[in-house]
């Protein structure tokens, strides 16, 4: 089955062609105008999107090898993101559908992150999906396909966001995630030690604590040459006290509901330090498993294979000629009928 | 000019659920001052008081979180909108933020000093850092 796939939730608009599993093309706005604009941050905004989303599929098609008239299924993200910006994809990969007469599959973006992990590994169920992005942080628990309950999520700020604004305050430039993870290679990580918040529900996440106190330590050391000497220490104790976070609350789950197989997705699952730590585990009986770096941001490859799994574990193929035509984006996560 | 002064994070949202009650419908509430300075917290105090149960986190990633509230059995939206990463006024006109002001919501901007004048609030808050480590001065203009 030949697939086309839309990401356009956030800032990135992508586009996939797929064969079944496999990924023929996976098209990403910012790589493919890098050259173009400079490689800059891509704009905000919903109507950027507008602008892209034609070129973006134009070259996922020529990429793939196939022709657009091979296409037999067409898949997109419908929530959560800006309304705005899905909308975009969504009514491009609707219109295509409705114009081919071929199925349409609306595919949830965190779904699509939780089964990233398996588009280069083999399916194993149970399985905890950690997922870690800019915008989001979340433990879910999956049983099956598409059997998925939220076991934790973050009350404040999401762990790439953490990276993110740790980064500003230390002066260190955008995107912080990976400059901190680069400097921290080079620091010591027990330099300070950051506060491990806490949280009422056993399986939530908090970073803004982490980022306060960093904050407040930053400012302390008030002298420029202080702060010279010490950051990459500094990066380094910020960077473990997040993986920290993330990796411990994940064991707890792990070791409570006794599953053994850990997925990581998300752009954060690109930090060097929490895969050292969650790969350790391979040695305790663990299967770890991780998307290779291209599919750890917003793409629309994810998408793909995630619409293809939930086409072909569907009962009711029917719905996706018909009624999935009516099902409109949405913007927040509806954590009940995830 | 009204100042208060928090202590905690649980201070802090304990004056956003005290400061909702002027909240009316239709009104676009500007929150203003750098990282850390409890402008997320305080949203969550207000939700608390307009019963949101979504769980109320920072926007920054998705630009703007929706919630479902409910006032004196209305119930409306909230849009929680987080103008960190804006870089221009291209970004503020793109973002179609004529889709959210409406008669029958509220919207809640963070980092409002990023929107360069284009959005004018009818609540404007300041946060900025107090003397103490956790001190916190909330500015209500």
């Amino acid at each position: 089955m030949k697939i086309l796939a839309i990401e356009t939730s956030c800032d990135e608009t992508s586009v996939s062609v797929l064969q079944d599993k496999k990924i023929l093309s996976n098209i990403i706005s910012s790589q493919l105008f890098h050259s173009e604009w400079g490689g800059v941050v891509p704009e905000i905004a919903s109507r950027e999107h507008i602008k892209n989303i034609s070129i973006v599929c134009e070259e996922a098609i020529k990429t793939s090898g196939i022709s657009k008239d091979e296409i037999e299924l067409v898949c997109a993200t419908s929530t959560p993101g800006l309304i705005g910006a899905l909308l975009v994809g969504y009514s491009f990969a609707k219109s295509f559908a409705l114009a081919k007469n071929i199925p349409f599959v609306p595919v949830n973006h965190i779904q699509a992150h939780l089964y990233s992990v398996f588009i280069e590994n083999d399916f194993r169920f149970p399985f905890l999906g950690l997922i870690v992005s800019g915008g989001h942080t979340l433990l879910i628990q999956v049983d099956d396909f598409f059997k998925h309950k939220i076991l934790g999520t973050t009350l404040d700020d999401a762990a790439g966001e953490a990276f993110d604004k740790g980064a500003k305050i230390l002066g260190l430039g955008y995107p912080g995630g990976p400059i901190i993870d680069k400097l921290a290679k080079r620091g010591n990580k027990n330099f300070h030690s950051f506060p491990i918040s806490k949280t009422e529900s056993e399986f939530d996440f908090s970073f803004s604590g982490v980022k306060t106190s960093l904050l407040n330590y930053w400012n302390k050391q008030n002298k420029n040459s202080e702060q010279e000497s010490v950051i990459k220490d500094v990066a380094a104790s910020y960077q473990e006290t997040i993986s920290e976070m993330l990796f411990r609350k994940t064991i707890k789950a792990a070791e409570k509901f006794d599953i053994k197989t850990i997925g990581i997705s998300g752009g954060v699952s690109a930090n060097s330090r929490l895969r050292e730590k969650f790969n350790s585990l391979s040695k305790s009986g663990y299967n770890i498993l991780f998307p290779s770096l291209q599919y750890t941001i917003d793409n629309a490859a994810m998408i793909g294979f995630t619409g293809y799994l939930k086409f072909m574990n569907s009962e009711n193929k029917n719905y996706f000629s018909t009624e999935s035509f009516k099902e409109k984006p949405l913007a927040r996560i509806e954590i009940k009928n995830f | 000019m009204n100042i208060k002064i928090s202590n905690s994070e649980q201070e802090t949202i304990s004056l956003g659920t005290e400061f909702a009650s002027q909240i009316n419908l239709g009104e676009v509430i500007g929150f203003s001052g750098n990282l850390g300075s409890g402008k997320t917290h305080f949203i969550k105090g207000i939700c608390e008081y307009f019963k949101v149960v979504d769980s109320v986190n920072s926007p920054t990633f998705l630009i703007v979180n929706e919630y479902s509230a409910v006032k004196d059995n209305f119930f409306f939206e909230v849009y929680h909108f987080d103008l960190y990463r804006i870089k221009n006024h291209n970004e503020i006109v793109n973002l179609g933020l004529d889709n959210y002001f409406k008669n029958n919501a509220v919207v809640l901007i963070e980092w409002i000093e990023n929107a360069d004048n284009l959005i004018i609030p009818d609540k404007l808050i300041k946060f900025s850092y107090g003397v103490n480590e956790n001190e916190r001065l909330i500015e209500f203009l």
